[in-house]
């Protein structure tokens, strides 16, 4: 059955409305521009409430399956609310790791049990979800995970350490990647992924400062903590095959998410918009003709981000290097994203060296925050530079 | 209104069309060893080839169907001198081009069917516009007396050796104006070949002086204007779309010698040193591809708009520098051999230094984005 134009736009028209209606006002407080900067229960509870409101309107995880809390509607909706959502500067829907990466994958090779006992817990936030994918010794070198989990009758018994988590201290569930057999001839054949409950006695999370002063990620230790062993996803030895799954989801690859919007974009256009009153030696800044080349620069970054997206579906411009224009996205997207905030304290002057707490910081620290977080995205995921061995050897045939 | 404006990019099955049998053509007419082959000699490409080139319709893509061309507007060119570029094959396919698109938006395919079914049918053209080294300056000392003679000469005149026609801009009563001139009209020493740091471009000095134009050779009005300026466009996306071919395929060359060469034991490829920049080129030919592509959708056959202007130029901007960077890498990742004028890095290096020359290089480019984005 094929979508009207019209229907589409009735919808758009609708969740528009909704969206201004319900728009919540300012708390008071400031809220995480990504779920990575959750760091406080009062912000916790405000975005449980609202993703919980957004999802019960019947706006997030549209495509997902009916009978699992989902809508059973074709994506292009979910894509509409998402759009409304992000033109209404709404806060996010902050149970990402749920809604973007367990979810697709538990909807895409999960058990009917499995569906049955997740997904709705996702999708109204009452289960936060984390990633214990990390270790302290082993950042981006996952296929090297230590964590052991070891089989005892219907339990596993899982010992050593993850890092990273985000919100670990509030996440109900983990998609946790362990080692099953230390004795594997390849590394990631001993991996094996498990849909692991977090509170668990044995299970311990530690609050991690992070380089804005703030909280949002913790350290995940595991002593002796057990598990039931129906929580092992497919099979022992799978977990590096799904593990890379996940990743597809993360980096955008595949799609399925539940949608909502996962962070507040910060675009040049907001920084620019910001700027028009400073002033560089008594004139304004965006005259200054060394600034406006720069800036120019990264307009043109970001436009060329926005149409790589478009030719990466246009088969004959795509042909000599397959791939390359997805694969390479996370790296080219983050470290635009790194630069621009850096020029946005540059374009400052004096008050560049202000920081949140400040009264006189621009928007409250707002940039100088932003440029701290945004090193979580050029390392998080696979840091830029794992990204460009994978672009070179992936795309590239590049040797290892 | 978001700074980053139109996004469109659209790619029709005629630009896929001639993109395949463009880069089908360059593989196996003009491999490198036939590139080099005409490095030194007086015209830089072979007429044999030009010839096979006009008979697929090449000259004429842009061209009206009134004057022997296939009509699918210069957006359709694109892909052919991508082509061109990735093969290094240097013809006056492109400068041909903008004299008809100069000649065609400023006095109008009626009025100069004639020629343009001339060029279509493969007469080489160029444009004279240059009197001196700025892109961005003044070149109207050249200029047309009363009786129709001409009076000065143009520089960096693209292909002029090889050129049956000559599209002269001058100084007509004080506006700009146009002078249709044929080689016949010239003095034997008129033109004067450069020595161009790229060894598979021509370009030479121009004097027209004493050269006489009939009057219905002559183009004045203020469509003069609008065409020089869409002219400059047009050269510059047209040169962005070469550099972004060459830049393709300098990344081949690069990644195919990481591939194969050894040093301590190891295929030079797998340091970290060498695979993050060359992922860098990766990155920006990419970039490149779909700046060309989306200036492409916006360039008709009417005047261009701001946004075709503003793709137009951040085409050119970012191409030049994709090829200087890629161009400059190669040479120092093929370590002593890329000293050499053997490898094949130089013509790279030498095709970014004369690229960046065409129409205006990043800098004069990203001038002009500033005002039309920031004002």
């Amino acid at each position: 059955m094929s979508i009207t134009e019209q229907e589409l736009n009735d919808f758009r028209g609708q969740v528009s409305a909704w969206m201004k209606h319900n728009q919540p006002a300012d708390p008071g407080f400031l809220l995480p521009q990504t779920f990575m900067e959750v760091g406080d229960e009062r912000q916790l509870e405000f975005l449980r409430e609202w993703q919980h409101k957004v999802w019960s309107a019947g706006y997030l995880g549209m495509a997902w399956p009916k009978e699992y809390g989902g809508g059973g509607r074709e994506r292009v909706f979910q894509a509409i609310a998402d759009q409304e959502m992000r033109r209404h500067a709404v806060p996010i829907c902050f149970n990402v790791i749920g809604l973007g990466w367990a979810g697709p994958l538990i909807i895409d090779i999960g058990t009917e049990q499995e569906k049955a006992r997740y997904l709705k817990g996702i999708l109204s936030a009452e289960d936060i979800w984390c990633q214990g994918f990390s270790e302290p010794d082993h950042g981006s070198d996952l296929g090297n995970a230590q964590t052991r989990a070891v089989r005892d009758g219907e339990e596993y018994v899982l010992n050593g350490q993850k890092i990273w988590t985000t919100m670990g201290n509030f996440a109900k569930y983990m998609i946790l990647l362990a080692r099953t057999n230390p004795d594997a001839a390849r590394k990631y054949d001993g991996l094996s992924y498990f849909l692991s409950p977090m509170d668990v006695p044995g299970i311990e999370t530690r609050p991690i400062r992070k380089i804005t002063g703030e909280y949002g990620f913790t350290e995940t230790f595991f002593t002796d903590a057990r598990i039931p062993a129906d929580c092992l996803m497919g099979e022992e030895g799978q977990g590096w095959k799904i593990a890379m799954q996940t990743l597809q989801y993360e980096r955008g690859a595949e799609a399925g998410a539940a949608g909502g919007l996962a962070m507040i974009r910060v675009t040049i256009d907001d920084m620019i918009k910001e700027l028009k009153d400073v002033s560089r030696d008594g004139e304004p800044v965006l005259d200054d003709p060394v600034m406006r080349d720069q800036l120019v620069r990264m307009i043109m970054e970001e436009k060329a981000l926005a149409l790589g997206d478009r030719r990466a579906h246009i088969g004959p411009l795509t042909s000599d290097y397959p791939g390359s224009l997805l694969l390479s996205h996370k790296l080219r997207a983050t470290e635009m994203t790194r630069r621009m905030r850096q020029f946005a304290i540059n374009l400052q002057g004096a008050a560049g060296g202000l920081y949140v707490g400040d009264d006189e910081a621009r928007q409250g620290g707002f940039w100088q925050r932003a440029y701290f977080n945004s090193f979580s995205a050029t390392i998080g995921g696979g840091t830029s530079q794992v990204q460009a061995n994978i672009v070179a050897e992936h795309i590239l045939g590049l040797p290892k | 209104m978001s700074v980053i404006g139109n996004t469109s990019l659209h790619f029709t099955e005629e630009q896929a069309m001639l993109l395949d049998v463009a880069r089908e053509f360059c593989r196996n007419k003009s491999p490198i060893a036939a590139v080099r082959a005409q490095l030194e000699t007086d015209s830089g490409f072979d007429p044999a080839l030009w010839d096979e080139m006009v008979a697929l319709g090449w000259a004429g893509i842009s061209l009206p169907e009134s004057c022997g061309g296939s009509g699918m507007g210069v957006a359709t060119v694109v892909p052919v001198v991508e082509a061109m570029g990735r093969g290094m094959l240097g013809t006056p396919l492109v400068s041909t081009t903008l004299a008809a698109q100069l000649l065609l938006r400023a006095g109008g395919a009626s009025r100069f069917e004639g020629v343009l079914s001339d060029i279509a049918g493969g007469m080489t053209a160029t444009v004279a516009l240059l009197e001196n080294a700025d892109w961005g300056g003044a070149h109207l000392g050249c200029s047309i007396g009363a009786n129709g003679t001409l009076q000065g000469t143009k520089k960096y005149v693209a292909d002029a050796a090889a050129a049956h026609i000559f599209v002269v801009v001058v100084a007509h009563e004080g506006a700009p104006a146009l002078a249709i001139v044929r080689a016949e009209q010239l003095a034997a020493s008129a033109i004067r070949p450069n020595t161009l740091i790229d060894q598979t471009k021509r370009s030479a000095s121009v004097n027209f002086t004493g050269v006489t134009v009939a009057k219905n050779d002559i183009v004045t009005g203020s469509a003069v204007t609008t065409a020089l300026r869409d002219l400059l466009l047009l050269g510059a996306l047209l040169s962005a779309a070469e550099a972004t071919g060459s830049a393709a395929s300098c990344l081949d060359t690069v990644v195919d010698y990481l591939k194969t060469r050894k040093q301590f034991g190891k295929l030079i490829g797998s340091y970290q040193a060498l695979k993050h920049p060359t992922v860098e080129i990766l990155t920006a030919v990419d970039s490149g591809r779909s700046f060309i592509y989306h200036a492409a959708s916006l360039v008709g056959d009417d005047p261009l708009d701001k946004d075709a202007e503003i793709a137009c130029r951040m085409a050119k901007a970012h191409a030049t520098e994709t090829l200087l960077y890629a161009g400059d890498r190669a040479v120092q990742f093929h370590g002593g051999m890329g000293f050499t004028y053997e490898c094949d890095a130089q013509l790279y290096i030498r095709r970014a230094q004369w690229s960046q020359q065409q129409y205006g290089d990043a800098q004069h480019h990203r001038k002009r984005l500033a005002s039309l984005l920031l004002d």
